[in-house]
């Protein structure tokens, strides 16, 4: 036995007849580049990222200080002075209305298409029972799809599926908005707002809501039955969760310029629920510049990583001349 | 252990030709019943008694059984059973994500070991096969044999054997192509060795000599049941109603190959796992490395990091529940399940932490342990394939028998050595004798030969600088083997064997020399008093022998020279062809062998007693030079005084001595003893070998002195120089031999362990009365070591070296219990150890000190059966698969052919493999921390609801695909320095011992480095795809973009980091990582493209939304950047300013200074030579060091060596 084993590791061994990089492979020997963090290279390495860095730093920032952005917190502001101390109560109560008025002054011109956010807070909607609680399949296919155990605990009412089921279409936003500057109307473009994929493929063409918002606890908005999925934007829109508890969402586009020193009349209806758990409510109106909005924190932190890379490659400098001129 | 005392047995049961082969006593019936004994072989009727039948396995797994203990075995560790009950457990509502998430990593992971589990067990399925088809003559009912697989093998059946085929089972001896029922044969897969034995049929079934004669055989055989002693046999033949007992030396084991002998009968005794060569297969001892056990530390450190913050979740978990979820209407919360109820925040907490515990399971690395194991399997391969450590000779390569201890090659701090075969090659040359106290032989010996040479050497050393330095080192190897190889060439012209020069004794005129009675003797006891068989040259008519041990074939080589030609060995004689001066021709003589005394290693003697021709009777003793000169009559000593001068010489030259003495028997006297031995010789008391002990001590004394021989034990090729670099690495090297302490001495000058000026300190039993008291003998030896240490106290030289050599009767004592960590604070001193007159008991007790006492690597080689106990106890156990066999190497982690590729196997793949194993280790935490942690902080965001921002997918791919390869390269590939350089600069092999790459240190700071790279990769992705619209189209960042993103970057982060770690990039490297990035895009693309119900979230999210996107693509740069940017400061100002070894050698090489400026500092060099500790180690040392200071202005220093 052992002979035969000591016979066939040898053939093993005859592999130096084989190819080349084969036979390199085996010996370890095949050729490599073998990179040193020579003092050079580190100095000129660390040079390079700051003269690389610095630059994309300034040229963000630059492009995020050119975008105007007004916020307007109106949850508190939106509430009669007589429900002050029980908003609940007042956005419960379906009775009042809920209409209210925000002024917005434009700082500076803002340039078409100016983007509508709301913009909500202290709102989970990255929380994992709100996140599992759809269905995919629903939404393309409708009731066809009945499967939709992943909705609960809005799965079904009164024995009937929903559609759209789940909480996060259950928990639509349904603040709505309209904007004038002076007695001109502005016109808000709530079309395009939802990313393309999600309509022609997520959303189905043919998917009706049903049996929508009829239970004993209406959470959010209601959507019109007649209007298929696909068409319905700022369900998508919202059904695409957010990340982080605080969060703003696309309304729609003015596309009209803004001068500066005008001011935009805000017409809302304050129906959404952000009471209970005391979360804020802004509207935005946003330019965007190509890095998105204002966003100075990539800017800064670019310039950030790219100062500390040149004051170390100085520092490298500095030490290794040093030690150099000890020697 | 005790292999060596079997050994020895295995030799005296074989050579005990006693003549008087009258029929022994059987063993009664009665006794071969009852327990243990209850074999019964009907011969040549094979069904009457059921047996395991010839198959045998080695399988570890069957068709039914593979999956139950594979399985079992890969939940064994406690990693996989987490991953097992997470996987479960995911598939409750209270798993964070997609159940496939969790079961297809763990599937992959463990499918993957049980596939290379499979694949080795199909190997050992297709040896097996192998065997069991084997063909073998059985003989069959219609009275022929017939030609059967060896797995049809029955027992009780009768089998032919023809020449150089291997016995099939244990095979009871019933008679051969020769008269009397001999045979050779080979034991080399069973004991190593590969001098042949003789096994020898009954007298009563001579006469079953051809086919035809098995028509009628029918006998019984009652014996032992199957054991694993090799060479011990307990049996009864009961043949024509009489009975006989049967001895070990008619069995035929199987495994063991027929030599010299046309074909031989036998009966079948035992089969398959019944042989003794099957019960005596035990599988080595499985061992672990260090690193590994270290690894299983930091897995439990992970383990309790995740229970924290998995604790951590879930109290976050509970006090959301309670306190802030009854107002989160859009949860529609409570729960009627009481995962949300905020009635129960503890039952929810308890619910999420199950739910937490899954989801920060990629804390934990689940790929570490398939990767390790997939890596070192290929690192074995890279030790099987290495070109430099095949030996052409014996066609024999290294081989990695357990690829398990890889890395710990890397760490060996101490070497404990074998010398016979493993140092030495177990080749003995005849080369002085002194006979009648007048010594012969002019050749000088090794050691006399390497001291002139390294005399030469110094003075040569002025003249160094005109060698091209760049191999410098390399020319002296090559001066110093050319020495060494024409000496073998000037042997091998010769005689092989005998390279004794003296016309005086090779004229083969014996009678000529004064006192040529005593001469004639020498002579004479050289070539009767031998065990050896000879093998007529039928090309020369020389005749070679077959001898137990090389000494034996050097004797009767030399005596063959000298005139006194062995020619013929009977059942009971030697016929000696002898120079006469009565005859031109020489006179064959024969003389009947009355008895032989064995050789026992205890015995230290042999002794044959012989009847000449004249009919007298002799009796020749050879024998150790203490025992022989106790048993001298008082008339006999008459030359001892000149004798032990000479020894002494011998001694001091290096040289193996042994000495001859005779004495003349009566008639009567021998008579009356003989009656008394052959009584004790067939008695089955149990004190029968104490009985023939004293009997033949009886017999041994009143010798009389006729010479002593000198015979030179070959040191390997290379071995010298293998010594000094292992020595140079920091290697402390121990020799452990069952050579007296002279030899012991001279074997460790001439391998360079010791060298003038060394200190000795020897610690021996001084030569006492027997009956001095143990606890006297024990002060004696606790002040020997007292001393010892005292002196190297005292001493004030800080390059002084000092080296202790201990003998085997003091180190029984230095092994004491009282005694032990004194001796081992003295030995680990020392520069160099040796201990002489072990025992293979004592062996692998010296391992288990060392090992224990210092809790240091300890790596034992050696190459016979008597090694196998310290191999087996060492961390690392190595076996020579040279001359000797199969034994050491089978029960070793790792076998080499030559004692020199020791150094490439520790010094090349031993560093390698330890670095790499090392920083792949660390590595995985690194890259798993990095991407666990971002779990965890997205979790605070969430409310630490258990949600992950990742899709499900992407998490299965993170461990299996898109970092698995890069670490693997780094595993497999990785070279600080090439070989070239790390054989350059053995001190480099330091950096395992000292564990600079997997201390706490190190670990602990890629942990911080991972911790850093999660809080980067995780804020700076949060921060800016916070609320912002991250695109001119002014869509809001989702928690899919944002987790494709973030995911993005930690791909991006780890393999740049890998990158960077990596200091040699082949092909295979960047194909890896970058490949894995490549791959990492490319799965985004595709999952993109596929269902929008399966992608849910991913749909498309690369193409449409991210790809377009500025912002994604400098988000990957700020956050790649930012994340490796620490690692990299500290790398650079680590290299700079404090630069490990192998920093300033990449950085030589890549400067090319070697090449330019090596001339300058080889002269410094050479200036600080004369005050280092020993040849090259010292120098090279010295290179390094100098080097540091060139490159390095501030003053960087290598960690002192150990020098020799």
């Amino acid at each position: 036995m052992a002979s035969e084993e000591r016979s066939s590791l040898s053939a093993g061994v005859e592999s130096h007849r084989a190819p080349v990089p084969v036979h390199q492979f085996k010996q370890q020997n095949l050729p490599a580049c073998k990179p040193v963090l020579t003092p050079a290279w580190v100095i000129t390495t660390y040079f390079l990222i700051g003269v690389l860095f610095i630059p994309i730093g300034f040229i963000s920032l630059r492009a995020s200080m050119g975008v105007v952005e007004i916020v307007d917190r109106y949850d508190t502001e939106c509430v009669p002075n007589s429900y002050k101390s029980d908003k609940v109560a007042y956005v419960k109560d379906m009775s009042v209305s809920k209409n209210c008025t925000r002024y917005l002054k434009v700082k500076k011109r803002m340039k078409a298409p100016i983007y509508v956010y709301y913009e909500l807070d202290n709102y989970y909607q990255n929380h994992r029972r709100y996140v599992k609680s759809r269905n995919e399949q629903q939404l393309l296919h409708g009731l066809r799809y009945n499967s939709t155990s992943s909705c609960r605990p809005l799965e079904l009412n009164k024995g009937l599926p929903i559609v759209p089921c789940g909480l996060v279409a259950w928990s639509l936003f349904n603040d709505s908005y309209s904007f004038s500057r002076g007695a001109e109307k502005l016109n808000v473009n709530r079309k395009n707002i939802a990313w393309q994929s999600d309509r022609d493929h997520k959303f189905g063409k043919k998917v009706h809501p049903f049996n929508f918002q009829n239970g004993t606890l209406i959470g959010g908005g209601k959507l019109d039955s007649r209007i298929p999925l696909s068409d319905q934007e700022d369900l998508i829109v919202w059904m695409r969760t957010a990340a982080l508890p605080s969060f703003r969402k696309l309304y729609g586009r003015i596309e009209e310029d803004l001068d500066e020193d005008d001011v935009v009349i805000v017409n809302l209806l304050n129906n959404y629920n952000t009471y209970s758990f005391g979360g804020k409510k802004k509207i935005v109106l946003s330019t965007s510049s190509w890095l998105g909005g204002r966003n100075n924190f990539l800017g800064m932190t670019y310039i950030l990583v790219g100062a500390s890379s040149m004051f170390i490659a100085l520092v490298f400098l500095l030490l290794h001349k040093l030690s150099w001129a000890r020697q | 252990m005790g292999h060596g005392k079997i050994r020895a047995r295995l030799r005296s049961s074989l050579y005990t030709f006693s003549c008087t082969n009258a029929p022994k006593k059987s063993v009664e019936f009665d006794e071969l019943q009852g327990p243990g004994f209850s074999r019964v072989v009907m011969c040549n009727q094979p069904l009457l008694y059921k047996y395991r039948n010839n198959s045998t396995s080695t399988t570890k797994y069957n068709a039914l059984t593979f999956l139950p203990i594979a399985l079992f075995e890969q939940f064994n560790r406690v990693a996989n059973i987490y991953f097992l009950i997470a996987a479960i457990l995911s598939v409750t509502p209270y798993g964070p994500y997609n159940p496939i998430s969790a079961i297809a990593p763990l599937a992959f992971v463990v499918g993957l070991s049980m596939v290379k589990e499979l694949l080795e067990d199909w190997q050992r399925m297709l040896q097996d096969w192998k065997v069991n088809m084997r063909p073998a003559l059985v003989y069959n009912a219609n009275g022929s044999f017939e030609t059967q697989p060896w797995k049809k093998i029955k027992v009780g059946d009768v089998v032919k054997v023809e020449k150089d085929t291997f016995f099939p089972a244990d095979l009871l001896l019933l008679s051969s192509n020769y008269d009397d029922g001999i045979c050779y044969v080979e034991t080399m897969n069973l004991d190593g060795e590969t001098n042949l034995k003789v096994k020898r049929a009954m007298d009563v079934t001579l006469d079953l000599d051809n086919d035809a004669s098995f028509q009628d055989f029918k006998a019984t055989i009652k014996c032992e049941d199957p054991n694993p002693s090799l060479y011990t046999f307990v049996g009864n033949f009961e043949y024509d109603k009489k009975i006989y007992p049967i001895d070990p030396s008619q069995i035929l084991l199987r495994d063991s190959k027929l030599r010299n002998t046309s074909y031989v009968y036998g009966v079948v005794i035992f089969t398959g796992h019944d042989t003794k060569v099957m019960q005596n297969s035990t599988r080595s001892p499985s061992k672990r490395s260090r690193i590994e056990r270290k690894m299983d530390k930091i897995i439990y450190i992970l383990f309790s990091v995740l229970v924290v913050v998995s604790l951590v979740s879930s109290s976050g978990f509970a006090y959301m529940t309670k306190y802030k979820m009854p107002d989160w209407w859009y949860l529609h919360a409570p729960d009627n399940k009481d995962l949300y109820n905020p009635d129960k925040p503890t039952v929810s907490g308890f619910y999420h932490l199950i739910t937490a515990l899954i989801l920060y399971g990629y804390l934990i690395p689940i790929s570490l342990y398939v990767s390790i194991e997939i890596v070192k399997v290929l690192q074995a391969s890279f030790i099987n394939q290495d070109m430099h450590m095949y030996h052409e000779e014996t066609e024999t390569p290294a081989l990695a028998r357990t690829s398990n201890l890889n890395e710990e090659l890397g760490q060996v701090d101490t070497i404990l050595s074998d010398k016979t075969g493993t140092l030495t090659c177990n080749q003995m040359d005849f080369l002085k004798c002194s006979i009648a106290g007048i010594p012969y032989g002019q050749g000088a010996s090794e050691v006399e030969a390497a001291a002139v040479r390294k005399m030469s050497m110094d003075l040569d050393a002025e003249d160094f600088d005109h060698f091209s330095s760049e191999d410098s080192t390399y020319e002296e190897e090559v001066e110093l083997e050319t020495v060494v190889t024409s000496n073998d060439q000037d042997h091998k012209r010769r005689i092989k064997g005998f390279s004794f020069e003296d016309n005086r004794l090779t004229s083969r005129c014996w009678w000529k020399l004064p006192n040529p009675d005593v001469h004639f003797l020498f002579f004479r006891v050289l070539a009767v008093c031998q065990t050896a068989i000879p093998e007529e040259n039928h090309e020369t008519g020389e005749y070679n022998y077959e001898a137990e041990s090389p000494d034996e074939g050097a004797f009767l080589v030399a005596a063959r020279e000298f005139g006194f030609e062995f020619i013929k060995r009977t059942q009971g004689s030697v016929t000696v062809r002898e120079a006469d001066p009565s005859s031109p021709e020489p006179v064959e003589r024969d003389f009947k062998i009355l008895n032989i005394l064995e050789f026992t290693s205890k015995r230290k003697r042999m002794t044959v007693i012989v009847r000449d021709d004249k009919e007298e009777i002799f009796l020749f003793c050879k024998g150790a030079d203490t025992i022989i000169f106790d048993r001298l009559s008082d008339k006999g000593r008459t030359y001892e005084k000149a004798t032990t001068k000479h020894l002494n010489d011998y001694g001091e030259g290096g040289l193996r001595t042994l000495v001859f003495a005779y004495k003349k028997l009566d008639e009567d006297e021998y008579r009356s003893w003989n009656s008394e031995f052959q009584k004790a010789k067939n008695s089955v008391s149990s004190d029968r070998d104490d009985v023939l002990e004293d009997l033949s001590d009886k017999m041994e004394r009143e010798l009389i002195l006729v010479g002593a021989s000198a015979v030179e034990d070959k040191l390997q090729q290379g071995v010298p120089q293998c010594i000094d670099s292992l020595a140079q690495a920091g290697l402390k090297i121990w020799v452990l031999t069952g050579d007296k302490m002279e030899t012991a001495i001279n074997i460790g000058f001439s391998c360079s362990l010791l060298r003038q000026g060394m200190h000795q300190i020897c610690i021996s039993t001084k030569d006492m009365l027997a009956n001095e008291s143990v606890q006297n003998t024990k002060s004696d030896i606790l002040m020997q070591i007292t001393d010892g240490s005292r002196m190297m106290k005292e001493e004030t030289d800080p390059d002084a070296a000092y080296a202790l050599i201990i003998d085997g009767k003091a180190l029984t004592y230095a092994l004491d219990e009282e005694l032990k960590t004194q001796f081992l604070k003295l030995a680990v001193a020392c520069a160099s150890v040796i201990c002489c007159r072990v025992s293979p008991k004592q062996k692998a007790l010296v391992v288990r000190l060392v090992k224990e006492g210092t809790g240091k690597t300890t790596l034992a080689i050696g190459d016979g059966a008597n090694d196998v106990g310290m191999i087996q106890e060492a961390d690392i156990g190595i076996g020579i698969s040279g001359v000797e066999g199969m034994q050491a190497v089978m029960s070793s982690d790792f076998a080499i052919a030559q004692f020199r590729y020791l150094e490439r196997l520790l010094v090349v793949h031993g560093h390698w493999f330890y670095k790499r194993i090392a920083q792949m280790i660390c590595y995985f935490f690194y890259k798993n921390i990095a991407f666990g942690l971002t779990l965890f902080y997205y979790e605070i965001c969430t409310a630490f609801s258990g949600n992950s921002v990742y899709d499900d997918w992407y998490m299965i791919l993170y461990n299996v695909a898109v970092t698995s390869l890069p670490v693997m390269s780094l595993g497999v590939l990785e070279q600080d320095v090439s070989s070239e350089i790390c054989l350059e600069f053995p001190a480099l092999y330091q950096q395992g011992p000292k564990n600079l790459f997997f201390g706490w240190y190190r670990i602990i700071g890629w942990m911080c480095n991972g911790v850093y790279t999660s809080v980067v990769i995780f804020c700076l992705t949060i921060f800016i795809f916070s609320d912002p619209p991250y695109r001119s189209e002014g869509q809001t960042p989702d928690m899919s973009i944002v987790g494709a993103t973030m995911f993005t970057c930690i791909v991006c982060a780890v393999n740049t980091q890998i990158a960077l770690l990596l200091s040699h990039f082949t092909w295979i490297q960047h194909c890896f990582i970058w490949g894995s990035i490549v791959v990492w895009f490319s799965f985004l693309i595709i999952y993109g493209v596929i269902l929008p119900e399966t992608s849910t979230g991913s749909y498309q999210v690369f193409t449409e939304t991210l790809a377009p996107t500025p912002l994604f693509w400098m988000t990957i740069l700020l956050v790649v950047m930012a994340s490796v940017i620490p690692y990299f400061i500290h790398a650079s100002l680590l290299r700079s300013f404090q630069p490990e070894d192998h920093h300033i050698i990449q950085e030589i090489k890549y400067l090319k200074k070697d090449v330019l400026d090596r001339r300058m500092w080889r002269r410094e060099r050479r200036k600080g030579r004369h005050t280092a500790k020993i040849g090259f180690s010292a120098r090279v040392d010295a290179k390094i060091r100098q080097l540091k200071g060139r490159i390095q202005k501030k003053g960087a220093h290598l960690a002192p060596q150990e020098m020799l």
